[in-house]
């Protein structure tokens, strides 16, 4: 087939760079003119505009339209990332973390004049403290990884205030952890010991107890846990890191699962993140903004970070500095009180929904998930038997004999309209697979989905290879070569050379 | 329920598929008098009550845009252009997840590409990563590469540096067991020279410092450079790049930033933007997201994550840092309110913001009592008061002012700062707002 002139298939329009689009001439955004005073930049003053080209407001619109439509959503269809949550985004959360009491709100105004903002906060806190019965939880981490270093800096504190900062050196992380746990354990100076799993996918408490003795400063075990089953032993893994002296840090990123069923203070938890962007349904922005509350036990309370929002008879404050009560705060992780745009949406979210509708979230998560395993089980392997949480984990026993591997097999997806699930996570099934529909898909659409991989499965079995080789065929791009992207690392645009440049080189 | 899809007869149909006679079986391995919990909390709520209700929450608070306003000290109230916000809340943008599988998100990944090389092209750097949580979380990732890099094990502070920033630094590194050294927060002292020796791994200088002032870090850099250490400057204030000579242009070695004030909100403080820019040489030890350019099989230009053996999912406990995302969504943002504004348009508003503050100084400065102390500034200066500047401060918010940040609020409890108070001004601060805070700073005094 001959090539379009412009580049452009139909509607798949292809966007060059705005540096090579925009102006250098012009701006897109109208200024009254200056007056002319005099500076007080004294001699670091720029003489000239920093080279950067503008958009007028159409030619940004389009460039930006256009590059959009380039992106998979989940407001176009199911985003089966597994341990992501991607769930729908309710429209009615922007519309309320844009109002002008909350988004045009400075963090260091007068609290006098953000009362309502304090109390929002104070809200939310008692909804998580409710919803985990944890007694606590510290509100300013701004991910879930930072919720993660979070917890283990509480967990660091209250080993100094021992004076067990010497001994206690060593955590214990499974092998199916998210990549987090072992670089937050890091990066609070902690060793990492790796925890062997049992044969059902489980944290294998036997060789957790063996582990266990005075240089144990925690455990990190995610709960369910990243094959997305639930540890059923989690009581007896508190008791006996406790009996230790250790503390137990529980990952949350699979909250959704749970919330409103279960709750990690009855499970002898100390620390938990989190994630509002995936429990209580805040947007994933392409990677971001996020945020990760962590809830504390009693025993973690007194360590956390400040600042702390707290109510009194004269209405909310915020704890800014170690005053009373707050004295072994283990000092701060952000400069101001967290993620408040994040804050609305999620307490927006939990209104809305309640606590009957919480509940109702985590059974229909769980059922889907469970719909979809036992139907692609007919064609795939599942990781391990039996049930699952909110996720279901296949690995690529069944692909063995296709010469098509879980690469291969997601790229497919792609070509069926499918944002595919996670792929090689967690590292202890082959060729992992990980699915987690969520509670907002409808059946027709796990059927749509489950209908779509079981004949994509009977196509590799069946031999046709081609499918799966060239795919993605009917993405705006074929698979990109990031073996060279990262040899030769081309971070930023730099101008063309010109034609004498070139001559010279 | 309006966001749950299923119908009791699907959940009927899919349980028996399933295999179970209901979902609590599913739940089986939830220890049994932990499962179904009673919740002390209320039942979900119509789309109109919710608002209602959240908008009451709003009401209770006085916005910034509801009166003269001059609170600055790390969060600036700019103008944003209404495509911004429309174009950050595409569907395709939103709702998207990290770009893990580049085929269908060239979208994310191409404004990402594009937002570093702005960020490295205001900041005077090589490279840029594709965005931290906030300033003061990218200064703390700072202070780590520079232990990478360098091998040592003591950090020196400057006294402008916004002590909250100075918090999030301590806490960081001082969980390592690093030395954290910070000169007095006094607004014209520069005495960090003396401090900067051989075990010094870096030293972070912020400019526009807290204080407003404008420091030179040609010498701080050349003398950290002496002694191997690496240069670390600070920048709260993202639109002072366009009336300012960049810090790469003064020989720092890592730029980071908040970047909140170019196309983001004040949101109370979160969420906003971490800018963090470099050195090629340096690159392999960054922390957080960066995007490169490559190809396709065809030979078409595309974009995807890079260096990720860097990473936390790769590396693990070996990684960089531990973090996992980036502010992406500030960072569109910030990357079309840029693309609207060029270096020209950021040059006229850093050139009005200036005027503003300017006008705000000379004002303020005619007052008795008042003491501006800054012999330098961009948009925002300090004020000496002959009291507290806390219950000035308290006094002129009952008449609808935010006439700025008061020492207390930033270094609590402490005598040398108490009287200050930190004023900021913009493109959007009217010469009547500047005469409400002259007439209600008076009365106040």
């Amino acid at each position: 087939m001959t090539e379009t002139f412009t580049g452009h298939k139909g509607l798949e329009l292809e966007v060059p760079l705005l540096f090579e689009e925009g102006s250098y001439e012009k701006s897109g955004v109208d200024m009254p003119a200056a007056e002319g005073v005099t500076s007080r930049l004294g001699d670091l003053g720029a003489d000239e505009a920093v080279e950067l080209p503008a958009f007028s407001e159409p030619q940004a619109m389009r460039h930006f339209v256009r590059l959009s439509q380039k992106n998979y959503a989940i407001d176009m269809g199911i985003f089966p990332l597994g341990s992501c949550t991607m769930k729908h985004n309710p429209r009615l959360n922007e519309k309320m973390a844009r109002l002008p009491g909350f988004a045009d709100l400075h963090p260091l105004q007068p609290t006098s004049t953000t009362q309502g903002a304090l109390e929002l906060i104070h809200e939310l806190q008692d909804w998580l403290c409710e919803m985990t019965g944890m007694p606590a939880v510290a509100m300013s981490p701004k991910a879930g990884a930072h919720g993660e270093l979070c917890g283990m800096m509480a967990i660091r504190a209250a080993i100094v205030a021992k004076g067990e900062e010497k001994t206690r050196t060593r955590v214990l992380v499974p092998e199916s952890a998210h990549g987090t746990n072992p670089a937050t354990a890091a990066q609070c100076g902690f060793s990492v010991d790796k925890l062997p799993g049992t044969a059902d996918g489980r944290v294998d408490i036997d060789a957790l107890k063996a582990k266990l003795g005075d240089d144990v400063a925690a455990i990190m075990v995610t709960n369910p846990n990243t094959c997305g089953l639930f540890e059923r032993d989690i009581r007896e893994m508190a008791d006996a890191v406790h009996a230790a002296g250790g503390y137990f840090y529980c990952d949350g990123a699979n909250f959704n699962a749970i919330v409103g069923k279960a709750r990690p203070g009855d499970l002898g938890v100390d620390a938990m993140h989190i994630n509002l962007h995936k429990t209580f349904s805040t947007p994933h922005g392409g990677g971001g903004p996020g945020s990760g509350p962590t809830v504390l036990s009693d025993a973690l309370a007194p360590f956390a970070p400040i600042p702390a929002v707290v109510k009194d008879a004269d209405g909310f404050h915020i704890v800014e500095s170690a005053s009373e009560g707050f004295e072994q705060n283990f000092g701060r992780m952000v400069a101001f009180h967290g993620q408040m745009g994040m804050f609305v949406r999620a307490l927006s979210y939990m209104l809305s929904h309640g606590a009957d509708g919480l509940r109702q979230v985590a059974e229909d998560a769980v059922l889907n998930a469970n719909y979809v395993r036992v139907r692609l089980a007919e064609e795939m392997t599942q990781g391990y038997a039996g049930p699952c949480m909110h996720e279901a984990l296949f690995s690529d026993v069944w692909l063995k004999e296709t010469g098509v591997g879980t690469l291969d097999f997601a790229k497919a997806m792609i070509d069926e309209g499918f944002h595919p699930m996670t792929m090689y996570f967690p590292l202890v099934v082959s060729g992992a697979m990980l699915i987690e529909p969520t509670e907002t898909e409808s059946k027709a659409s796990l059927d749509e989905f489950c209908d779509s991989l079981l004949g994509l499965a009977k196509a590799a079995k069946a031999g046709d290879k081609e499918r799966f080789e060239q795919a993605p065929r009917f993405a705006p791009r074929k698979r990109l070569d990031e073996t060279s992207a990262a040899r030769k690392p081309v971070l930023r645009w730099t101008p063309p050379l010109s034609t004498e440049a070139m001559a010279a080189e | 329920m309006r966001y749950l899809p299923l119908t009791d007869g699907d959940r009927q149909s899919m349980l028996n598929t399933v295999g179970v006679q209901n979902i609590d079986e599913l739940f089986g391995d939830v220890p049994a008098d932990a499962l179904n919990p009673t919740l002390d909390l209320p039942n979900h709520q119509s789309e109109f009550e919710v608002d209602r209700y959240l908008r009451g929450l709003s009401d209770k608070n006085h916005a910034a845009g509801d009166g003269p306003f001059f609170a600055g000290a790390g969060a600036y109230r700019h103008h944003v252009p209404a495509t911004v916000d429309h174009i950050i809340q595409r569907s395709e943008f939103l709702t998207a997840y990290t770009p893990y599988q580049p085929e269908i998100a060239q979208g994310t990944l191409q404004y990402l590409f594009e937002f570093q090389t702005q960020v490295a092209q205001l900041t005077g750097m090589e490279v840029a990563n594709a965005s931290m949580y906030d300033g003061s979380t990218a200064t703390a990732e700072a202070a780590l590469m520079a232990r990478r890099i360098t091998k040592r094990n003591k950090v020196i502070m400057a006294g402008g540096l916004h002590p909250h920033y100075a918090e999030v630094v301590r806490t960081n590194e001082e969980l390592i067991g690093d030395t954290v050294l910070q000169a007095p927060a006094t607004p014209g002292a520069g005495a960090i020279m003396d401090m900067i020796d051989d075990e010094t791994s870096c030293v972070i200088v912020q400019s526009p410092d807290v204080f407003g002032f404008l420091r030179d870090l040609s010498a701080i850099s050349a003398k950290a450079h002496e002694h191997g250490a690496l240069c670390v400057a600070v920048v709260t204030e993202a639109v002072s790049f366009g009336l300012l000579k960049s810090p790469g242009s003064q020989g720092a070695d890592i730029v980071v930033g908040e970047g909140q004030s170019i196309g983001n909100a004040l949101n109370f403080g979160g969420p906003y933007l971490g800018l963090f820019a470099a050195r090629q040489k340096h690159v392999r030890f960054m922390p957080g997201r960066l995007c490169g350019e490559t190809t396709d099989t065809e030979g078409r230009r595309g974009f995807v994550l890079t260096l990720s053996t860097r990473e936390q999912h790769i590396r693990r406990d070996k990684a960089t840092s531990n973090i996992c995302t980036n502010s992406g969504l500030c960072a569109l943002a910030f990357t079309v309110h840029m693309s609207l504004l060029g270096g020209k348009g950021l040059r006229e508003v850093a050139t009005l913001s200036h005027e503003a503050a300017c006008k705000t100084a000379d004002a303020l400065a005619a007052i008795d009592g008042v003491e501006v102390v800054n012999d330098s500034f961009f948009n925002e200066f300090t004020i000496r008061l002959p009291k507290d500047a806390n219950v000035v401060v308290d006094q002129l918010a009952e008449q609808g002012i935010v006439a700025g940040v008061p020492g207390g609020r930033l270094w609590p409890g402490r005598d040398e700062t108490e009287n200050l108070l930190i004023v900021a001004a913009s493109e959007l601060t009217r010469d009547s707002d500047i005469a409400a805070l002259v007439s209600g700073l008076k009365e106040a005094l």
